[in-house]
């Protein structure tokens, strides 16, 4: 009995475990990683990561999946960077424009986001495309436009420079010692829990993901469940590309590619189900904090960067086998 | 060959899950060439004995023997291995493939060439008709399984077993979904393979058909055996009475509710499709029990589906407390005191993944004036009020609020979507076979439900496709065939035979025929 409890115990704590079970590795080997700065530096790398993650949880839970939020997070990162560019700077993208304010940026960043989340929520929920594929047409379509912005003279293709002080202060800056990106990386996952739990809309995000006809039965609109989705989860991530600019102090059209399957397997590893109707803050949070101790964690060992991937990928098998052990042994 | 009279003998099953003992010492014995029904109300354990018996759960105690020989099953594989075989209430079929494959799928024959297993189609599709021949089935090998209908899908599957050389086969409510017609097949095959000394589980809450078919009776109540009967000794209240553990002589309550005034009026509805529902009219009171008949493929559901709102409607008028209403979708439906329980109950009833509460507020907390309102914010408090309210007022077994939906049996399931709908206060509430795969026990409480809110003024809406139901429980009744009206009957006009004329044929082919 005492061992079943045990291994019950493991079972439900794994994530947990995993985590712990990692640092502990990675401080024997290199004792200085457990330290005020490092750890905070691996949060501040996670910021934009847990933007996407959140976004991204809130559509799984709905029964999607949003494949452009990569995409979408490079495009926020050179909208918002062309916006906040120095009126002294030599190869200013639009020339003439006076400084603005550093909300200006990020609030056309995240508008931008919102209309291709509309457009992605109304072709997948009106035009039945499915998400995945709506989502890899549109991938291309984003980043297409994005190239084709970047071109534009007098840039022509150049990787973005020269931001305003308070932009560049936004990416690396801190208000009692908290470092501004993980104050908003908290900010959107108390937003997300509260959001999912505490208010109608949130329960019928659960409802809708967790079926979908039933949900329109019981009088849900479940267009609207997917556009308010869809459209969270972009703005989002047009917020995280924000982010992304300020931190690097620059931005090309391919910053972000791929964080699109970091966001999923993040929910997914945090015990969100593809099949909707499951999922919460707590563990996509977790999914993310995961990934980034091991690709900060791998480098401060001194491991190439090649083991962060099979390191991954091995994390990604492994807990979601563990996590199916969970419903297979309530058999 | 044998030294045992059973083909099957499980002695003293017991199971534990988390909270609860789902078996209890409990024995089966089955034999050979006769059909031996399982009975017993939902949550009676018997999908949990058949599991124990078809190794997809291993009992905690007990044997299982066959052929007198005592065996270990751990695996449904095991359990094939023994010649044992279980048609699922839920089909599996792989549907893209052809009927031949998915008879001898994980078997399919084969020719080897050139090291390669080429599928050797001849043998498969001629062994495939010889099974169809023995079991005197009419299907083509060769058709996809997509496109066959359900009860063609059941006897393909029957038909799997029976070519495995299955000496066991177990039957999880086959009738379900099945019309008369398709339930005679069936029971001809039966025939057929008791013949050929195969024993058969049947597994049913259809009393009637029980009666008709099986040999042996084996009763179950919470988990415990009640006890195995010779069929020819029992009778329908005998049956009743030992599945709910008390005499039951009325199978439904007395009517004790009067109809009042109009107040709905569906006229000329016709839907985009010319095959469903055209040119329906009727008109339901306050107070009444309103039964729909009609046979499958009468497009009832998807008239009560169009006036809910979740279909489209090419004419017609809908009226509420003589008012002309314009139905959209299906929030439109509930703001006009509208509530639909569907049919498919795991389709478009229940949230699978969510809990009791959610499952029960869903409709409330959509409502324009909800009572769960608190700012932006959701009422946590008043909705697990709500939820445990009517958890205790329709006796839903669960063990918390906080359980998952799914994990429920069909009647509590049943039950928590009836609170969903209670909830929100509705004056007209449609019932969609509420009491499809539901035991004797709960049916009735339902049935008690039906009779208190016609009592109350309420306008009740009940789609059935038993006719003891539909006849016990309506006032009126209207029969549907083809999508049309084929008339609506009240008092003496009832009668079994008129229900069945009116459900083969409408007014205008009557006329025709004269």
């Amino acid at each position: 009995m005492k061992e079943k409890k045990l291994s019950k115990f493991l079972v439900d704590n794994i994530l947990y475990i995993c985590l712990i079970l990692m640092i502990v590795i990675i401080a024997v080997i290199s004792p200085s990683f457990v330290s005020v700065r490092v750890l905070s530096d691996v949060l501040i790398q996670s910021a934009p990561k847990i933007l996407l993650a959140m976004g991204m949880l809130v559509v799984i839970v709905a029964g999607g999946m949003d494949m452009t939020v990569g995409r979408l997070a490079g495009l926020g990162a050179v909208i918002s960077g062309t916006l906040a560019q120095q009126s002294t700077y030599y190869l200013k993208f639009w020339p003439g424009l006076p400084e603005l304010p550093i909300i200006v940026p990020i609030l056309v960043s995240i508008l931008v986001g919102m209309i291709m989340g509309a457009i992605t929520g109304t072709i997948i929920s009106k035009l039945k495309v499915p998400a995945f594929l709506a989502g890899v047409g549109l991938q291309l379509i984003i980043y297409g436009a994005n190239l084709l912005l970047l071109k534009k003279a007098p840039n022509n293709s150049q990787p973005l420079a020269g931001y305003t002080e308070s932009f560049t202060k936004f990416g690396t800056g801190a208000i009692f010692g908290i470092n501004y990106l993980i104050i908003v990386a908290v900010a959107v996952m108390v937003l997300a829990y509260v959001i999912l739990n505490k208010t109608t809309l949130g329960r019928n995000i659960y409802a809708t993901g967790g079926n979908r006809e039933a949900a329109k039965v019981a009088g849900i609109n479940v267009y609207r469940i997917d556009l308010f989705v869809y459209m969270f989860c972009a703005a989002l991530a047009a917020l995280a590309g924000c982010m992304l600019a300020a931190r690097t102090g620059s931005a090309n059209a391919s910053y972000a590619e791929g964080y699109e399957m970091d966001a999923i397997a993040s929910c997914i590893i945090g015990g969100a189900s593809f099949t909707g109707g499951i999922g919460n803050v707590p563990g996509a949070f977790l999914g993310v904090i995961i990934f980034s101790v091991i690709s900060y964690g791998l480098t401060f060992v001194g491991l190439s960067s090649y083991w962060q991937n099979i390191a991954k990928g091995v994390i990604i098998i492994v807990a979601v086998a563990l996590d199916m052990r969970k419903y297979a042994t309530q058999k | 060959m044998s030294n045992s009279e059973y083909i099957l003998e499980a002695v003293g099953l017991s199971k534990s899950f988390p909270g609860v003992k789902a078996l209890d010492k409990v024995s089966l014995r089955v034999r050979p060439g006769t059909v031996h029904a399982l009975m017993g109300e939902n949550g009676a354990g018997k999908s949990t004995l058949m599991k124990c018996i078809y190794g997809m759960y291993s009992p905690d105690e007990g044997t299982i023997s066959i052929d007198g020989k005592q065996v270990k099953i751990e695996n449904p594989r095991n359990a094939m291995d023994q010649g044992i075989a279980m048609i699922h209430q839920e089909l599996h079929p792989v549907r893209p493939q052809m009927v031949c494959e998915n008879i001898f799928l994980g078997r399919i024959p084969y020719k080897k060439a050139a090291g390669v297993r080429w599928v050797d189609t001849k043998t498969l599709i001629n062994e495939t008709k010889q099974i169809f021949d023995r079991l005197g089935l009419d299907i083509n090998p060769k058709q996809k399984v997509g496109e066959l209908s359900t009860s063609y899908c059941q006897l393909v599957e029957i038909a799997r077993a029976v070519s495995i050389g299955a000496r066991v086969i177990i039957m999880d409510e086959p009738t379900s979904s099945l019309t008369e017609t398709e339930t005679e097949i069936l029971f001809r095959i039966i025939g057929q393979l008791k013949s050929e000394n195969v024993a058969i589980i049947y597994i049913s809450h259809k009393i009637d058909e029980i009666l008709q078919i099986s040999d042996e009776i084996t009763v179950m109540r919470d988990g415990k055996l009640v006890g195995t009967w010779p069929a020819c000794e029992m009778t329908t209240d005998a049956i009743v009475s030992k599945m709910v553990g008390r005499e039951m002589n009325d199978r439904f309550p007395p009517k004790s509710h009067t109809p009042g005034e109009t107040i709905l009026e569906v006229e000329g509805l016709t839907s985009p499709n010319p095959h469903s529902f055209q040119d329906v009219s009727f008109r339901v009171r306050r107070g009444e029990i309103f039964g729909i008949g009609g046979l499958v493929g009468s497009q009832r559901s998807e008239l009560m589906e169009a006036i809910f709102g979740l279909r489209g409607v090419e004419k017609g008028t809908i009226r509420i407390n003589g008012e002309e209403v314009k139905i959209h979708e299906p929030s439109d439906a509930i703001s006009h005191g509208m509530a639909l329980l569907t049919e498919d109950r795991r389709k478009t009833g229940i949230l699978g993944p969510l809990s009791i509460t959610d499952n029960t507020c869903v409709v409330e907390q959509n409502l324009n004036k909800s009572r769960y309102k608190a700012g932006i914010f959701l009422d946590q408090k008043k909705r697990n009020e709500d939820a445990q309210k009517y958890v205790d007022r329709l006796s839903t077994k669960t063990p918390s609020l906080k359980t998952t939906i799914s994990t429920l049996s069909g009647g509590n399931q049943q039950k928590v979507l009836l609170g969903r709908w209670l909830l929100s206060e509705p004056d007209i509430l449609i019932l969609d076979e509420p009491t499809r795969g539901i035991d004797v026990g709960a049916k009735y409480e339902i049935y008690e439900l039906m009779e208190e809110l016609a009592r109350n003024g309420k306008c009740v809406i009940m789609i059935s496709s038993e006719m003891p139901e539909l006849m016990g429980m309506s006032d009126r009744i209207m029969v549907m065939c083809e999508g049309h009206k084929s008339g609506i009957l009240e008092g003496d006009e009832v009668s079994d035979e008129r229900i069945m004329l009116l459900a083969s044929t409408y007014e205008s082919v009557r006329e025709e025929v004269k």
